[in-house]
C-alpha cells in the first residue's frame, strides 16, 4: 500500500516527507531495540518505534527503512526532525501505542520483514 | 586496484554523532550506484562497528575502500579491547552500560549480526590496546 494510506490507517501526522505519501510499503516492522530492526533488512518497510532518538532516525537510514513511526504521540526532539529532513526519510507519528498501532498496520496486510503475516 | 578510499573519525561516547559516518557511507554508496540490497548490509556492518566503537571501544577510524570486486570496511579503535573474542561473538553478549540499553543498544546482536552480513569477517582485539575488524563484500555475486 502507499504510504498515504498508512497515514490514514494509523491517523497519523506526518512530519516529515509530505512530498513522499506515495512510497509503496508492504512490511513493516517494531521495536525499541535498533538490532531487532539492523537485523531484519527488507525494503518497502516501515518501521515503528517508541524511541524518538537521532539514533533511531540513523538506525532507520543505514537500514534503508521507507519511513519512520514514532508510536503513542511521541513527538521528537527538533534535532531529530532536522536529521529526517536533511536525509528525506518521512516521519509519521502515531496516536496510538506499539500494539494497536502494529495491529492496525497488520489487519490491513502490513507483514512481517521477514514477508511472514 | 582500490578505486577509493575513505577514512571517517570515530569519537567514543559522543551520540549526537554516533552512526553519522556510516550514513555518510551509505549515501556514497547510493550515489555510485549499488545494488541497494548490497547497500543495506554494508550501511548495517558500518553502523553496527560505529556504534561499537562509540560505546565499547573509543575513539577510532571507520574506512571504506572500494575496489573493482569488493568493497571493504575496516574499524580500527584504540580502546580496551576485548578480553574473550568467542564469548564476544555470541549471540545476546553484552556488556553495554544500562544508558546505552535505554537507547536501544546492548542487544549483544551487533558482532553476529556483522559476521553475518558480511561475506568475510575477521577481528582482533588486545586488552589495553584496541580492537581491529575488516568486513568484505564481494561484488561479484
Ligand atoms: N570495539 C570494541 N571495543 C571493546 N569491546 C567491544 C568492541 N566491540 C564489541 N565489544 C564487546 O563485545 C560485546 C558484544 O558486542 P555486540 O555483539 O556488538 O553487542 P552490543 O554492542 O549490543 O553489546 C560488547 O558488549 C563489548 O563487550
Ligand atoms: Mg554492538
Amino acid at each position: 500500500m502507499k504510504l498515504s494510506e498508512i497515514v490514514n490507517i494509523l491517523e497519523a501526522t506526518v512530519l516529515v516527507g509530505n512530498d513522499q505519501l506515495d512510497k509503496e510499503i508492504t512490511r513493516g516492522g517494531a521495536a525499541d531495540l535498533m538490532s531487532d530492526i539492523l537485523a531484519g533488512l527488507s525494503d518497502k518497510c516501515i518501521f515503528l518505534t517508541g524511541l524518538t532518538t537521532i539514533q533511531a532516525v540513523r538506525t532507520a537510514l543505514v537500514a534503508d527503512v521507507s519511513a519512520v513511526v514514532f508510536v503513542r504521540s511521541k513527538n521528537p526532539p527538533q534535532e531529530v526532525i532536522e536529521l529526517a529532513k536533511e536525509q528525506n526519510v518521512p516521519v509519521l507519528i502515531s496516536p496510538y501505542s506499539m500494539f494497536v498501532s502494529c495491529g492496525r498496520l497488520h489487519a490491513k496486510g502490513i507483514t512481517g520483514l521477514d514477508g511472514k503475516t | 586496484m582500490t578505486d577509493l578510499k575513505k577514512i571517517f573519525h570515530v569519537k567514543g561516547n559522543d551520540f549526537t554523532h554516533a552512526g553519522e559516518a556510516s550514513v555518510n557511507i551509505k549515501n556514497m554508496l547510493k550515489s555510485i550506484g549499488l545494488d541497494p540490497k548490497l547497500i543495506r548490509r554494508i550501511g548495517v556492518c558500518g553502523y553496527e562497528g560505529e556504534m561499537n566503537m562509540v560505546m565499547h571501544g573509543g575513539d577510532g577510524t571507520l574506512s571504506i575502500e572500494i575496489n573493482t570486486d569488493k568493497i571493504i570496511l575496516y574499524l580500527d579503535d584504540n580502546g580496551p579491547g576485548i578480553e574473550d573474542l568467542e564469548l564476544a561473538m555470541k549471540e545476546g553478549y553484552s556488556t553495554a552500560k544500562d544508558e546505552y540499553r535505554e537507547m536501544g543498544f546492548g542487544a549483544g546482536m551487533g558482532l553476529p549480526n556483522m559476521k553475518k552480513n558480511a561475506d568475510e569477517f575477521t577481528i582482533s582485539s588486545k586488552v589495553g590496546r584496541g580492537t581491529q575488524v575488516k568486513m568484505v563484500f564481494s561484488l561479484n555475486h
